[in-house]
């Protein structure tokens, strides 16, 4: 293992990070799912497995003071934008002390003090209000900073999508429009969700810099959603970047997928992104078998203790819960009576 | 000097961006054009930079809005037309409504609709959607009558932490006048008694409120006294004053531009229905727009919306029961 080369040697930092990152969200998915199937989790739980690559690489490549707004299937970049374990499993578990207190639950989370915005369920909706969180920056002249927007496939088809992306180029936005591209919404596949060739086609319609890749190799996403957001971050405007895969599960855990077409998990980017990542470390000798499970115990045994203390939580009382939408106390009706 | 309804909407905006770096505007036409109605007319001009012609994209405009509160700012969007707001519900309802409550972090938005029947409207540029953003939870919903709650409810749309729905109404833009706009101002949320009387109640908001003071007026000379309780906001709805007027008149109509179906109108009558009942000397009444879509023809269209004859009508009616 020489380094002699400073950037080989900060590229396998960068991967060994990355492969690290892509793990815990793995096993934290694993974790929700085992919970999910004993009852302990009320609604749904949606995993990201087949996604870790790309997603890391958004979160890994974004910065204190960046902007990200995460979807159903970012466990991986959430983590790597610096959520923690703890609030992942507290609103999973809707715990009073989770970021979002048991009014909202699963992946329905965020700090939007910290740039993290907790999405809402409309798809597409998000992409807008990371353009204004980068409006807001340049109104208070902060500079050198990015916003990273995760979308699926059956994203790209709602309004929203498009506005949003309209409303990044013309406003010249350092918005970086990530497109999980894993060949079905839901049971929809792709032929029944748009019909051009590629959705970076759409780039060339909004003026902005496209990028499309196997988003099942991590190197390959973690170089391009590096340079991509590099890009943007230097002025260049919104960049769409689609990384093509293949969802791993079912849309939730309620669903056993069996319309997903068996011939897609032969083809390149039908392979677990988490597998070809170890093949890589194995290759190249930047780490071995040994290492691979003390890692992943060591993701169990966090995730574990985690759980138990979040299991301790109490949930919110709804008998001390004020149940009131509006912060102006004296324009809550019956507040100031 | 006599300064419009439109003009105060002007003047709060400009001294809003005046007083607060944080606030800007955000629609479309706004900018050199200034607004399909002038409502911003010169504001980009007097503040650079600050006054953002938008596409159109009204979910775009109001998640961008959302995403610069939560960045620190104090955006104020123009609909061009209530109507066209709509494409925007779901961003309005589902993410600024909800926003506090879900992540106790304010989303301070104001969204300016102009809202109404003027002649020759039509189905599309005459609506009033008070009603139906009132009815999600996390929004504050505004509906000045006058130049001078037009102006210091603006205000106070863009300086509370949550999002308002402010509807202005279209027909009162330039039709009506005050002599200087006000210094000290009645807080939203407080229900404002228009004109006392002893015999009636007729409970109104926005443009209503005049008609209702015309019929007021008229009735007058037969020997009515009819009070006047203008709502001013309809979320939060002033329930105690509009209850403490039908305890001294025992009698209520309650009049709306829009439409029946579970408006505004309705929540009012149920609530004096369900908490006020034995202060009725008689059924409460309401009178609404016809439930069909907002017509073309201004003949038509007089008719469609409550007028000072039907609300005379409806008056004297409820006196007799
Ligand atoms: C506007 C809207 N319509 C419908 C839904 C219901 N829904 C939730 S996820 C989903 C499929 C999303 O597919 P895609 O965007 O490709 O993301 P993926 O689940 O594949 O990651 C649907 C239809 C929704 N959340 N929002």
């Amino acid at each position: 293992m020489a380094q002699t080369i400073g950037e080989v040697s900060s590229f396998r930092d960068t991967y060994l990070k990355a492969y690290r990152g892509m793990l815990l969200a793995r096993v934290l998915d694993d974790k929700f799912a085992s919970l999910y199937r004993t009852g302990k989790i009320a609604g749904g739980v949606f995993l990201g497995r087949g996604q870790e690559a790309f997603s890391v690489a958004a979160g890994l490549n974004l910065r204190q003071g960046d902007i990200f707004a995460p979807l159903i299937r970012d466990a991986a970049g959430r983590l790597a934008f610096g959520e923690t374990i703890f609030d992942a499993i507290r609103t999973y578990l809707g715990s009073a002390a989770g970021p979002m207190r048991g009014r909202d639950g699963n992946v329905h989370r965020g700090n939007p003090r910290a740039g993290y915005l907790p999405m809402v369920s409309h798809l597409g909706a998000m992409v807008s209000v990371v353009n204004g969180a980068l409006l807001a920056h340049r109104f208070k002249k902060i500079k050198g900073t990015v916003g990273v927007a995760c979308l699926g496939d059956g994203a790209t088809s709602t309004g929203a999508f498009h506005e949003g992306l309209n409303q990044a180029a013309i406003e010249k936005l350092p918005l970086v429009l990530m497109v999980a591209n894993n060949q079905y919404a839901y049971s929809t596949p792709t032929s029944r969700q748009f019909a051009c060739e590629d959705l970076v086609d759409r780039a060339v319609g909004y003026g902005v810099q496209g990028h499309s890749f196997d988003g099942n190799d991590l190197t390959a996403c973690l170089k391009i959603v590096g340079e991509a957001i590099e890009s943007a971050r230097r002025g260049n405007g919104p960049q769409l970047i689609v990384g093509r895969l293949l969802r791993l599960c079912g849309h939730g855990e309620h669903d056993d997928s069996n319309y997903i077409d068996p011939l897609l998990r032969t083809v390149g980017y039908g392979r677990d992104c988490l597998k070809l990542a170890e093949e890589h470390l194995l290759k190249e000798d930047w780490a071995d078998q040994t290492l691979l499970d003390a890692w992943r115990n060591e993701c169990v045994h966090e995730i574990e203790e985690a759980l138990a203390t979040v299991r301790r939580e109490a949930g919110p009382d709804p008998y001390s819960e004020d149940w009131s939408a509006l912060s102006s106390r004296h324009l809550i009706e019956g507040q100031n009576q | 000097m006599s300064i419009t309804y439109l003009e105060a909407i002007r003047a709060a905006q400009a001294k809003a961006l005046a007083d607060d770096p944080r606030v800007f505007i955000y629609g479309q036409d706004v900018g050199a054009f200034g607004g399909a109605f002038k409502a911003t007319k010169n504001l980009a001009r007097e503040y650079p930079g600050r006054v953002l012609d938008s596409p159109i994209s009204e979910d775009a405009m109001v998640g961008a809005a959302i995403g610069a509160a939560i960045g620190g700012m104090r955006p104020i969007v123009e609909m061009q037309y209530a109507d066209f707001s709509l494409p925007g519900f779901n961003q309005i309802v589902n993410n600024a409504a909800a926003f506090y409550w879900r992540t106790n972090v304010p989303c301070p938005i104001t969204i300016r609709l102009p809202s109404g029947g003027i002649a020759g409207g039509g189905p599309y540029h005459s609506q009033s959607l008070e009603a139906i953003y009132a009815h999600y939870p996390g929004l504050v919903v505004m509906t000045p009558a006058t130049v001078e709650d037009a102006y210091s409810m603006l205000l106070e749309a863009v300086a509370i932490d949550d999002p308002v729905i402010f509807c202005e109404h279209k027909h009162l833009y330039n039709h009506l006048k005050a002599e200087h706009l006000p210094t000290e101002a009645m807080p939203t949320g407080k229900a404002r008694i228009a004109r006392p009387g002893r015999d009636m109640t007729i409970v109104a908001y926005s443009a209503m409120v005049h008609d209702a003071l015309a019929v007021a007026e008229e009735l007058a000379t037969e020997g009515m006294e009819v009070e006047v309780v203008d709502l001013r906001s309809v979320k939060p709805l002033d329930t105690d004053t509009v209850m403490a007027s039908v305890a001294r008149t025992g009698r209520l109509l309650c009049v709306g531009e829009a439409w029946p179906w579970g408006g505004v109108t309705a929540e009012v009558i149920a609530r004096v229905a369900t908490e006020g009942f034995g202060l009725l000397d008689a059924p409460p009444q309401r009178l609404n727009a016809k439930d069909t879509p907002v017509p073309y023809h201004p003949s038509l269209w007089a008719v469609h919306r409550p007028t000072t004859q039907s609300i005379a009508i409806a008056a004297r009616n409820l006196i007799r029961l």
